[in-house]
């Protein structure tokens, strides 16, 4: 049996050499010769009835291994099997040697003998068998750890590829953003160009209504300065003459000449005043505005404007203008750049729907004003074509228009409704059926 | 004896009339009517057509316009036609060349040169 281990210990010691050390060759070769002599002597033994001499060198050859096993740091995985087959060798030796020197104890106690051979063999059963557990969940645990190890290789690989491609992605999305901030600058330059031309194209529209708005109290004015001019020379003939009745009849005349030159002068001055204010850029200072006068003049102007581009239109203007409105604050290049679009924009819509040709139709442009609530309001309905209900809640956004391109911007709404709500702390608000015409309705605070 | 139907919707023209003929108002020679729309105007005439010797218009009013006037006046409206002379805005070439078609009798461009009015009122 003392063979037997041994030959199963150099067995296992020797596949357990690392191959290539320096240390394996020479263990290989003695671990090989022992395994020999184990080999021959299990057989020899067996058949010559364990002489003494032999179990002696076969137990010394087993401590030897045993030995060896513990000690030398090649054979540390070994250690198990060492200590599994260590109390068997143990049990065996005492066994062995106490048969052959003290056969009457040994007789006494053989069956304590025989069950500590069994509990050896047991144990090493035992052993053998967690090791082989042991190593089966070892093994499953590398597999598990090579996995997570690959994994970890994979998902290390793809950090990095993530990491390269975030990089990269950076480093576009600031080429990106320093292409959007410039365009955002050339937008807003744009933008501030887009309202200057807007301005400047309803100012153009209007020149032409200007003019004509100019003209006629310019025409008043120049007659009647020349009729005082006669009217003074008979006036002095009269004084001469003594005839102070037709000298009191002329000099009233010339009064009442002159209080006409000097209202249809100030008519001119008017505007020439407005115009002056919708050429100028906003911010001009908040003053006391006449409401009704400004917004009669608007829609003079506009209509005048609407003319000198179309000869043969004409609408009707219905002009409802309540005395109780009094004085406004507010810029009035701006009250009068709202009030002047929008008016246009009616007569373009009576316009569009007169080139219809529609029978009886009479373009008509209705502009009220009134006091309700501290506030005063202003209603410009038109009877033109009116608003499609699925553009109503668009007309005042920026670069939103129905006229056909060229003829509108798409920015006197929302200018308007800027300076209205923003500007004025007003409201601007539009009531429209289509076909029946459109109503805009303004609310202005009153001067405090 | 003149009468003269003056249409503009400007007010102030009646007084700038009366006291630029006003030598002519007060010898008899001219009298004036003044429509401050063609509607009044056309109103004035319904009645007192045969008296009016001569229409003298404004083209740019708001409402119907002084060319709507002048087409109706000389269409048919009348027997015979009154005589109509326009005014139109200066270099306005379209108004000019509708109101000739429409049979208009004579033209003004403003300013008004009343010399010439006269001379033209006088020669009717």
């Amino acid at each position: 049996m003392v063979f037997l281990i041994s030959l199963f210990m150099a067995f296992r010691m020797r596949k357990s050499l690392v191959q290539g050390e320096a240390a394996m060759l020479k263990w290989d070769k003695i671990l090989t010769w022992i395994m020999v002599f184990s080999g021959v002597l299990v057989l020899v033994n067996s058949s010559l009835n364990k002489p003494f001499l032999l179990l002696l060198a076969g137990y010394g050859l087993m401590g030897w291994l045993f030995y060896t096993c513990w000690k030398e740091p090649e054979f540390s995985s070994q250690k198990t099997l060492l200590m599994s087959l260590a109390p068997l060798g143990f049990i065996f030796f005492v066994v062995d040697f106490s048969r052959t020197l003290a056969p009457d104890f040994f007789d006494n106690y053989k069956s304590y003998f025989e069950t500590a051979k069994i509990i050896g063999f047991a144990w090493l059963i035992a052993t053998i068998i967690m090791y082989n557990r042991q190593m089966k969940a070892l093994k499953a645990e590398k597999i598990i750890r090579e996995k997570e190890a690959q994994e970890n290789r994979i998902t290390a690989a793809r950090k990095a590829q993530l990491e390269i491609l975030v990089r990269e992605r950076t480093y576009e999305l600031r080429q990106q953003n320093e292409k959007l901030k410039e365009a955002l600058e050339e937008l807003s330059a744009a933008q501030k160009q887009l309202i200057h031309s807007e301005k400047m194209a309803s100012l153009g529209e209007l020149t032409a209504g200007i003019a004509h708005e100019i003209q006629n109290p310019l025409n008043f004015v120049n007659n009647f300065a020349e009729l005082n001019e006669e009217l003074v020379d008979e006036l002095l003939d009269a004084i001469v003459q003594k005839d102070f009745k037709e000298a009191e009849t002329l000099a009233m005349a010339i009064k009442d000449n002159e209080q006409k030159v000097a209202h249809h002068g100030k008519r001119a001055d008017s505007i020439v005043k407005s115009m002056l204010q919708h050429s100028r850029g906003s911010g001009n200072a908040k003053e006391n505005i006449k409401l009704n006068d400004l917004a009669e003049e608007c829609i003079r102007l506009s209509y005048h404007g609407m003319r000198a581009k179309e000869k043969s239109f004409n609408a009707k203007m219905e002009l409802i203008l309540s005395e109780d409105v009094g004085m406004v604050e507010g810029v009035p290049g701006d009250i009068s750049r709202v009030l002047l679009n929008i008016c246009t924009n009616a007569f373009y819509a009576v316009l569009q729907r007169v080139r219809k040709g529609e029978k009886d139709y009479q373009p008509t442009i209705w502009l009220e004003t009134g006091m309700e609530n501290e506030q005063v309001w202003i209603k410009i309905r038109d009877n033109g074509g009116g608003i499609p209900a699925e553009v109503m809640d668009k007309i005042f956004q920026p670069f939103f228009t129905t006229k056909p391109t060229g003829e509108g911007t798409g920015l006197g709404l929302s200018m308007s409704f800027e300076i209205i709500t923003k500007g004025h702390g007003g409201t601007i608000n539009v009531e429209s059926q289509e076909g029946e015409g459109a109503t805009f309705i303004i609310t202005l605070p009153l001067s405090k | 004896m003149k009468h003269i139907l003056v249409v503009d919707d400007e007010a102030d023209v009646r007084d700038l009339f009366e006291q630029r003929f006003r030598k002519e108002v007060k010898s008899g020679a001219i009298s004036f009517a003044f429509a401050l729309n063609a509607d009044a105007a056309l109103d004035y005439l319904s009645e007192n057509v045969k008296a009016v010797s001569l229409i003298f218009s404004d083209i740019n009013m708001p409402g119907k316009s002084g060319l709507d006037l002048l087409s109706k006046v000389k269409k048919g409206y009348f027997d015979p036609p009154p005589v109509m002379m326009m005014i139109t805005a200066y270099g306005d070439d379209e108004n000019y060349k509708k109101a000739i078609s429409l049979g208009a009798d004579d033209f003004f461009t403003k300013p008004i040169d009343f010399l010439k009015l006269k001379e033209r009122i006088n020669n009717f």
